[in-house]
């Protein structure tokens, strides 16, 4: 589906009730550098409040910052919520303290498509969400600098 | 125009969102908006629908500087308009960036406590290049919204300095909002904003300075003029309490009937038809013209100005005289 000035949009959110947003706004400014339209909602969302917002935003991806340890929780519940707003070609990604077998849970059994922890690159899940968004279609099949938002290109070194 | 025709796929599809989005379907209405947003060939199907079924919301533009606390009013006032019973849209402008084109749309973050309603609906948008304050398609994306529905639509500008007027030309009722502590009566003084101003909102008037400010607005107020009817009243409000929200609220309701008691909300909508059409006209008008030139032509044009052979002026008019078959002047 290609259009006119088509534009990349993600849906940061930190839901739950710990206050430490600072990995979450690290992620939606470095996006924000990359090219995408960033929308963030800011803490303490709601499972409900977060695809609430990515459906009226009509998002690309949404990203969730957890650190509370509820992310088996939150996660499956985002979820299950996406599946039921239809949002069912929408990358769902997070990152936080979460063990390599919970990821792997996540990814296998709750389709989340990429899950980051501490120490993460930032061009590592920049990376992530091009090649993801190229398997939907939603950017151009070759990997080039800076095409998320039709941003140009550098020219190679 | 230049565009590829629709196929019949597309169409019906584009023929979903239409009828989804008037029967209240949220998705359906987000889709839209993002085509509208985008432009091109589905922006213009959807849009030829839907604005015969716009024209009867009351959009109010809300705008001033950054952090003056436009995204709380705007939670504020939209939780004020529910508890009356009406539907609210809002479409929160934040700035793109001029070097990656992306964006960081923050205003979602104070408006949570309608963020669940079911008789709102927010949409961020990028400016994407645009300075006046909206983005380019701003204007669509209130067409849509209003043809959807919603009763009461707040515009929320960028963070605007002194220049950044565009919302005028969009709204019914412009709020400019100041707050203490942004500058001396210099600054009030200063044309552009606050010749927009159909309601000054004084927000954080907690603040020791509030009645400053308002006094410098009051005496701004006092020295212009004539006030056809109606002279901007200004309200002081601390947003994050919801102090002064219903009267501010309530002077935005007197607005709107000042204005549909005499021919004042005509007179705006006319207006805004007239940037909109001019506007729309002269892209179109362009984009034709380039259309019809010989490939190289507009730079061989170009080569004759940086030559200085010829002037911008003439090549301008030679190439239109050219392009449709005129004698050039």
């Amino acid at each position: 589906m290609s259009q006119a000035g088509r534009k990349i949009r993600v849906l940061i959110a930190k839901p739950g009730l710990d206050g430490h947003d600072r990995g979450a706004k690290i992620v939606a400014r470095a996006l924000r550098d990359a090219g995408f339209e960033v929308i963030y909602t800011g803490l303490r969302q709601t499972p409900e409040m977060i695809v609430e917002a990515a459906v009226q935003e009509d998002v690309d991806a949404i990203g969730l910052s957890l650190l509370s340890g509820a992310h088996m929780t939150i996660f499956p519940r985002v979820r299950r919520l996406m599946d039921e707003a239809g949002l069912d070609d929408v990358i769902l990604f997070g990152g936080g303290i979460i063990s390599e077998r919970d990821a792997q849970v996540l990814k296998e059994q709750y389709g989340v498509a990429g899950v980051f922890g501490p120490g993460t690159l930032l061009q590592t899940i920049i990376e992530f969400l091009r090649e993801e968004l190229r398997k939907r279609g939603k950017l151009p099949p070759e990997p080039s600098e800076d095409v998320a938002a039709g941003a140009e290109a550098p020219a190679s070194p | 125009m230049a565009h590829l025709p629709l196929d019949e796929g597309r169409r019906a599809y584009l023929s979903t969102l239409i009828e989804g989005l008037l029967a209240g379907q949220r998705r359906a209405l987000a889709r839209a908006l993002t085509f509208v947003e985008n432009g091109g060939p589905e922006a213009q199907w959807l849009l030829k629908r839907l604005y015969p079924r716009a024209g009867r919301a009351h959009i109010v533009g809300v705008t001033g500087a950054p952090g003056v606390g436009k995204s709380t009013l705007v939670n504020a006032l939209a939780s004020e308009y529910r508890e009356r019973g009406r539907t609210v849209a809002v479409v929160a402008v934040d700035p793109s960036s001029p070097f990656t084109g992306g964006a960081l749309l923050g205003d979602r973050v104070r408006m949570r406590d309608v963020a669940g309603d079911p008789g709102v609906f927010i949409r961020s948008m990028a400016s994407r290049g645009s300075l006046g304050g909206l983005a380019r398609t701003t204007g669509d994306a209130i067409t849509v919204l209003d043809a959807a529905g919603f009763e009461v639509i707040f515009v929320e500008t960028v963070g605007a300095g002194q220049v950044e007027v565009d919302i005028a030309q969009e709204a019914h009722t412009t709020l400019v909002v100041e707050v203490p502590g942004l500058g001396d009566e210099v600054q009030t003084i200063k044309a552009g904003l606050l010749e927009i101003a159909d309601i000054f909102v004084v927000n954080k008037a907690d603040h020791p300075n509030a009645e400053r400010v308002e006094l410098a607005l009051k005496m701004m107020l006092d020295m212009g003029g004539p006030y056809e009817g109606w002279k901007p009243p200004i309200v002081r409000t601390v947003a994050t309490r919801r102090e002064g929200i219903a009267q501010l609220v309530e002077a935005i309701e007197a607005h709107r009937h000042h204005l549909q008691a005499g021919d004042g909300w005509q007179q705006r909508v006319r207006r805004r038809a007239h940037e909109e059409f001019t506007r729309i006209l002269r892209r179109q008008l362009v984009e034709h013209l380039f259309s019809t030139l010989p490939p190289g032509r507009f730079e061989q044009a170009l080569d004759h100005i940086l030559a200085r052979k010829t002037d911008p002026y003439t090549a301008a008019q030679e190439l239109i005289a050219e392009s449709y078959g005129l004698r050039s002047g």
